[in-house]
């Protein structure tokens, strides 16, 4: 007897494997109609001590304060003071004048490597400016804002990106892997997603020791895909950890879109829902908006009432890094048509069009970032960039352990060091 | 002075450091309440309160990250690892953030973290509760790696690694917790009684790292082993009638080096014993070490005595696990060379 090779008593039809697909490719019309935008001022805030169940419509909604006109509208207008706005819209124009000249530097040769935040300078420069330097930040290697917001010298940036002999940590990593204890800033890893669950870490021991301190992490959409992320909400929720979680929802990891990393199948702040964490999910680009949830969420960190999950629904402006050229994957003109703009332009909107600020000063803001990284550039320049000057080949055998061990002793002298 | 089982030893050393360190804590799974499926944190949690000694989720990545952060904070965390075969959905962790955070952001941030890891076959354990991992923790830069093998030096090791400002994957030969096993497996099983190394102060003190311990003096060969081999070894060196020399490694990382090369100038014939399989296995880096620095003083090949390269099996332990008889026999084997 022999075997059919199919079984025509079943009448199931072949499944098929589905893989997502972005709205746009190269030579597309950008499209986003598929996004569904709260306008400003539509949703609720929550009092501070809700319970996540009580608040899970938020994981879906988008907080927004500043409307079309750059009105700051609805429940979640933090009324911030004209100066603290002035001093956040300057680091933010600092920031990316910081990127660009850091990009050019890299089109020069100046240095290996280099990654922007176009369009993502409001996250890092409110929530840097919001928490304090005692407490510590757990960045991914897209919060620059957090050091500029804090007035980390520009200089030592730029002598970690030139691998330099003043790199304050001694050309060991990779541009733009900064690290800065007195700065909140805790050492940026290349393996995404491992800061996560070490901030939740870091929260939960200030808790032990009775502190005041909290912790924030930053992962992009992508990196929520991996196990870290899930270990981290697991840990955050289970010890009610101090901690603010922020998924910077830009759109586009490398050159996989969101729905690659699960974000077709809902929002990355509903993933908070299923731990027991209050999500929050928040226009990236409106600054106010930002502080506002920011705010929310350290209130109740401090509090001791544990974590919040934020998501930050913004754009991936400039290329993933200088090694990447996003015409290959996405329509050219997608920034452009973004909808909910630019962080800089609609801060500066809002300031205009409460009157403290004018198209002279902006200009003048702008003139002045640039003077700034242009006098840093220069600073940092004289000691060298990459390749022209560096630390001590002796250095590179240390701080591998506390004191090194007969190994690192006989491998420098090899070296001759 | 009271005689400890290897369990107890380790469990005196978690209360000590509680006891005088408030930055210490210890979480892991079922360490809490419980007190470990193996009893060494058995009753600290009562001792010393619910923060100090917690049950942790089933999330070894978490575990380990979590305690690198509390590193990073200040602490001084002791974080276990339910099995050594476990510890692998840490390893980016260990091996990405933990080992390399004081090196990456120039001594700005360290993790002073010591993980414990029961570890090592000779239980029936199967695939994965049987594996040896000493050489994959060896090859990362910026990881100590410690392998005890009696309750004293269980105790003073312990201590040593959690106030150690590095990382340190701390390993515990499984089969050695209630007794000495010499890997006679169809002899009754012992206890530590009576043994002297079962003697364990009550209080504080250390065993350093970095310093391995002879066990058994000798002339004609010298024997490099760690963990349960340090008995088995003694036993093949028994068996073989050569009047070898043993030296108990105590830490992979860092390594005693000095004590290795002299003994084997001394001796002039090198057999290296472990558990784990051969090929990559730490005695290739042994075996490497004692060539380039003992050549003109070696009479014979170094060899290396280890588990088989397989997986640990069930049903073929006693094949697998590299007893006296197969020390013995390369032991003579050096001496015929």
């Amino acid at each position: 007897m022999t075997v059919p090779e199919t079984d025509s008593t079943r009448n199931s039809r072949p499944l098929s494997l589905r893989v997502p697909e972005p709205a746009g490719r190269p030579g597309d019309t950008p499209d986003f109609s598929h996004l569904k935008l709260d306008v400003a001022g539509a949703v609720d805030r929550p009092p501070v001590d809700a319970r996540p169940v009580q608040m899970m419509d938020l994981a879906f909604r988008l907080i927004r304060v500043l409307d079309e006109d750059g009105t700051a509208v609805g429940p979640w207008n933090p009324r911030l003071d004209a100066d603290t706005m002035r001093r956040g819209l300057n680091a933010m124009i600092l920031t990316r004048a910081f990127d660009d000249r850091m990009h050019r530097a890299h089109r020069q040769g100046k240095t290996s490597f280099y990654m922007k935040c176009t369009g993502e300078e409001a996250i890092a420069v409110a929530q840097g400016m919001i928490l304090s330097r005692e407490d510590m930040g757990f960045p991914t290697y897209r919060q620059q804002g957090l050091l500029i917001a804090r007035g980390y010298p520009l200089v030592d940036m730029m002598n970690q990106i030139y691998s330099n002999a003043s790199d304050p940590i001694k050309g060991r990593q990779l541009p733009i892997m900064y690290s800065a204890k007195d700065y909140g800033f805790f050492t940026i890893s290349g393996n995404l997603g491992t800061q996560v669950p070490q901030a939740v870490g870091w929260a939960m021991a200030s808790a032990y020791k009775g502190d005041d301190k909290i912790a924030i992490a930053w992962t992009g959409d992508g990196a929520t895909a991996e196990g870290d992320f899930h270990n981290a909400l697991t840990f955050a929720a289970v010890y009610r950890a101090p901690v603010i979680l922020n998924i910077v929802n830009n759109q586009w990891a490398i050159s996989s879109f969101q729905g690659i990393a699960g974000g077709n199948e809902t929002t990355f702040a509903s993933k908070a829902i299923g731990y027991g964490l209050p999500a929050l999910r928040v226009d990236g680009n409106d600054f106010l908006a930002v502080w506002a949830a920011t705010q929310w969420a350290e209130e109740r960190a401090r509090s001791n009432q544990g974590a919040t999950v934020i998501e930050l629904f913004t754009y991936r402006g400039a290329p993933h890094s200088t090694s990447d050229d996003p015409g290959k994957y996405r329509p050219a003109d997608e920034h452009d048509k973004w909808p909910l703009g630019d962080p800089i332009q609609r801060l500066r909107q809002h300031l205009t069009s409460i009157g403290e600020w004018d198209d002279e000063r902006h200009e003048a803001a702008l003139k002045a970032a640039v003077e700034q990284v242009r006098q840093a550039g220069r600073e940092s320049e004289a000691i060298g960039t990459l390749g022209q000057s560096r630390p001590s080949v002796k250095t590179m055998f240390e701080e591998v352990f506390a004191t090194p061990d007969w190994r690192l002793t006989e491998q420098r002298g090899e070296v001759g060091v | 002075m009271p005689t400890m089982n290897m369990i107890q030893a380790l469990n005196s050393a978690l209360d000590v450091v509680l006891t005088e360190d408030p930055d210490t804590l210890i979480f892991g799974e079922d360490v809490g309440y419980f007190g470990g499926v193996f009893r060494v944190t058995d009753g600290l949690q009562k001792k010393h309160g619910l923060t100090r000694c917690f049950d942790a989720p089933i999330s070894e990545g978490g575990i380990i990250a979590t305690a690198i952060g509390m590193g990073a904070f200040g602490l001084r965390p002791i974080p276990e690892i339910q099995f050594a075969d476990y510890i692998l959905p840490a390893f980016d962790q260990l091996v990405s953030e933990a080992a390399r955070l004081r090196y990456r952001s120039n001594g700005e941030f360290w993790a002073p973290i010591t993980v414990r890891s029961p570890y090592g076959g000779g239980i029936f354990g199967g695939q994965t509760h049987s594996q040896s991992p000493e050489a994959i923790f060896a090859h990362i830069t910026g990881l100590k790696t410690v392998i005890p093998s009696n309750p004293y030096d269980a105790k003073g090791l312990l201590i040593a690694s959690i106030e150690d400002d590095d990382p340190v994957i701390f390993l515990e030969p499984k089969r050695l917790y209630n007794g000495p096993f010499d890997g006679r497996h169809e002899q009754a099983l012992k206890t530590w009684a009576g043994d002297p190394m079962a003697e364990v102060p009550a209080g504080h003190y250390t065993v350093p790292l970095g310093k391995a311990a002879t066990v058994r003096e000798g002339t004609e060969a010298t024997v490099l082993a760690y963990g349960t081999m340090v008995h088995v070894a003694l036993a093949g060196i028994e068996d073989s009638g050569v009047d070898a020399e043993l030296i108990d490694l105590r830490s992979i990382v860092p390594l005693d080096v000095d004590a290795i090369v002299a003994s084997v100038k001394k001796t002039g014939r090198c057999v290296i014993l472990h558990e784990a399989s051969r090929f990559g296995g730490f005695g290739g880096e042994l075996s490497a070490l004692v060539q380039e620095r003992c050549f003109y003083h070696l009479k014979s090949a170094v060899q290396r005595v280890a588990g088989w390269d397989t997986p640990y099996p069930h049903a073929f332990e006693w094949d697998y696990f590299p007893g006296p008889a197969r020390l013995a026999a390369a032991l003579k084997r050096a001496m015929e060379d």
